[in-house]
C-alpha cells in the first residue's frame, strides 16, 4: 500500500482536508488559551460536547447541532464564571466536565447502549466522516481561521495584557467571548477527529512546543500551526499504514514533536 | 483647563467604601505622585481615573479634550507576562490598539509611532528580542514605550519601579521625567518611594482612605501628613 493509493480513498481525503484546517484551528486559539492559563477548558469543553452528544443521539437529533450551541453557551459560561464566582476557574471546569460526561454517560446506558457512535466520540474516527459533516467543518473551521486573523492585533493585546487593554479602551470581554466561541467551535469540530478524551491535546501539543523554539508571538502562532497540521497528517498517515487509532496516533506524534522541540529550545 | 478633575470622588466595593472624599484637580503638564501606605486606596483610585471603576460618590471628569481612550497606563506587571513569548517589537506596537479604531490592522503610522517611542526609551536595538529575556528595568521601558503609544496627554503608573534595582529605578524616573518635560504629557504615578515622589513630581497626592493631602511637592514637605508618613522625620 502505497501513499498514493491511500489518497485515492475519498475517506482519506476528505479527513486529510478537514483534519488540517481543524488542527490549525486548535493550534491557533491554542497559543491564546495555553497563555492565559486556560488550558484545560479545551478538554472541559469536549466533555461538554461529549454529553450533548449523548444526549442528542438519545434523542435521534443531528449531532452537531446540538452540541454547537451547547458547547458554545458553557464556553461563554466557563470564561464569566471564572472571572467573577468564589469557585476558581479550574475547579470550575472540572466540576462541569464530569458532571457533562457523567450525565453524557447515564444517558447512553439507558437508552441505546455503549454503541459504535458513541464509542466514536470518545475516542474519535476521523475516517468514518460524512459528507455534510465534512462539509460543514471545512466551512466552521475557515470561518474560525478568518476571524482569528482579522482580530489578530486585538486578541494579542488582549493575551498579553488584559488589564492594559481595558484601560485604553479596547473592550476586553467583547475579544475573551470572541475567543470562547471559537473554542467551542473547534472542540466540537476536532471531537469528531480525536474524540472527546484527546481533544485537549490539539489545543496545547502544538502551543507549547511552538512556545519552547519561538521568541516572539507571531512566530510561535506561526510554528504552532505548522506543527499542528504536520503532527495531524503524521499521524493520520501512521495510523493508516500501521493500523493504529487515528487520534492516538496525532497525539502520539505531537508529543514526539513536544519531545524534539524541548530539546532543541533548551540547547540555547 | 485642568485636563482631570475629581470632585469628592468616593469608591466601594460591595458597599463598603475603601476611599472617600478625593478632591484634586491636574492641569496639562503636571506631574502627580500619589503615595499612601498598602490598602490606602491608590491602586482603587488610578482604576477610577482610568474607567474600570465608576465612582460610587462625587465626579471624576476629563478636560481639554481628553477622551478615556487616549490614556497611556503602565500596569503593575503579573506573573503572567514575565514567561509570555513576545518580541519587544510586537508588545510596544500593542500600545497602538486604541487607535485601530474599525481597522484590523495596524498601519504605518502605527508602527513609526511605537519606532519613534522605543527609540525614546533606547530599546531600538532590542525591538526582535523576546520580552520575557529582557531585564526588569528593560522590560519597565518596553511598557513604558507602549504606554506612550497609547497617549499624547495622559499617562498612568502604577509603581513602575517595583522590584528594579536602584539604578534601573533612577533610570526609570529620568524616563518619566523627560517624558513629562519635553512632551507636556500629564504623568500620575502611584509609588511607594516619598523621596523620589517629591524630587520628581510637581504635585503630590496622600491617600489614606480618604485624602490626607493634595497640594505642590513643596507644600507636601512642610506637611504633617508627610511627617507621620515618615515617623517623625522631615523629608
Amino acid at each position: 500500500m502505497t501513499i498514493v493509493q491511500m489518497l485515492s480513498y475519498h475517506f482519506m481525503q476528505r479527513a486529510l482536508i478537514v483534519g488540517v484546517l481543524v488542527s490549525l484551528c486548535a493550534a491557533l486559539l491554542g497559543v491564546s488559551l495555553v497563555l492565559k492559563r486556560y488550558s484545560m477548558i479545551g478538554d472541559g469543553l469536549s466533555h461538554v460536547g461529549f454529553g450533548a452528544l449523548a444526549i442528542a443521539s438519545a434523542l435521534h437529533l443531528a449531532p452537531l447541532a446540538v452540541a454547537v450551541p451547547v458547547v458554545i453557551v458553557t464556553a461563554v459560561l466557563l470564561l464569566r464564571l471564572s472571572q467573577s464566582s468564589r469557585v476558581k476557574g479550574d475547579a470550575m471546569i472540572a466540576i462541569i466536565s464530569s458532571s457533562a460526561l457523567a450525565i453524557g454517560v447515564i444517558c447512553v446506558s439507558l437508552t441505546t447502549g455503549m454503541n459504535t457512535e458513541v464509542s466514536s466520540y470518545m475516542f474519535g474516527s476521523i475516517l468514518s466522516l460524512s459528507r455534510s459533516d465534512a462539509i460543514l467543518s471545512v466551512i466552521l473551521s475557515l470561518a474560525v481561521l478568518a476571524l482569528f486573523l482579522l482580530f489578530y492585533p486585538r486578541l494579542f493585546a488582549v493575551t498579553f495584557d488584559e488589564s492594559f487593554s481595558k484601560a485604553t479602551g479596547t473592550r476586553t470581554e467583547l475579544y475573551n467571548t470572541l475567543l470562547a466561541v471559537l473554542t467551542a467551535v473547534t472542540v466540537v469540530l476536532g471531537m469528531r477527529m480525536m474524540g472527546a478524551l484527546l481533544i485537549s491535546s490539539l489545543i496545547i501539543f502544538p502551543a507549547l512546543s511552538a512556545m519552547r523554539i519561538c521568541r516572539s508571538f507571531k512566530a510561535v502562532v506561526l510554528c504552532a500551526a505548522g506543527i499542528s497540521a504536520g503532527c495531524f497528517v503524521l499521524g493520520t498517515v501512521a495510523s493508516f499504514f500501521l493500523e493504529t487509532p487515528t487520534g492516538a496516533s496525532i497525539v502520539v506524534a505531537d508529543l514526539i514533536c513536544f519531545g524534539i522541540c524541548s530539546l532543541l529550545g533548551s540547547r540555547d | 483647563m485642568a485636563i482631570i478633575q475629581c470632585e469628592n470622588a468616593g469608591f466601594a466595593y460591595d458597599g463598603r467604601t475603601v476611599l472617600e472624599g478625593v478632591n484634586f484637580s491636574l492641569n496639562a503638564g503636571d506631574y502627580l505622585c500619589v503615595v499612601g501606605e498598602n490598602g490606602s486606596g491608590k491602586s482603587t483610585l488610578i482604576k477610577g481615573l482610568l474607567g474600570l471603576k465608576k465612582p460610587d460618590r462625587g465626579t471624576v471628569r476629563f478636560g481639554d479634550g481628553l477622551k478615556s481612550t487616549e490614556i497611556g497606563y503602565l500596569p503593575q506587571q503579573t506573573q503572567l507576562q514575565r514567561d509570555f513569548p513576545a518580541s519587544v517589537g510586537e508588545v510596544v506596537l500593542s500600545g497602538c490598539l486604541n487607535s485601530l479604531g474599525g481597522r484590523f490592522r495596524y498601519n504605518r503610522e502605527d508602527r513609526e509611532r511605537a519606532r519613534k517611542n522605543m527609540e525614546r526609551m533606547g530599546i531600538e536595538d532590542l525591538e526582535k528580542t523576546s520580552y520575557h529575556a529582557l531585564s526588569g528595568g528593560q522590560q519597565q521601558r518596553v511598557l513604558l514605550a507602549r504606554a506612550l503609544c497609547a497617549t499624547k496627554k495622559l499617562l498612568l503608573l502604577d509603581e513602575p519601579v517595583t522590584g528594579l534595582d536602584p539604578v534601573a529605578a533612577g533610570e526609570m524616573y529620568n524616563l518619566i521625567k523627560l517624558v513629562n518635560l519635553c512632551d507636556d504629557i500629564t504623568v500620575i504615578m502611584v509609588s511607594h518611594d516619598i523621596h523620589a515622589a517629591v524630587r520628581y513630581a510637581t504635585h503630590i497626592l496622600h491617600l489614606g482612605q480618604k485624602q490626607l493631602f493634595f497640594g505642590t511637592a513643596a507644600e507636601y514637605k512642610e506637611s504633617d501628613a508627610a511627617r507621620r508618613f515618615l515617623g517623625g522625620n522631615r523629608i
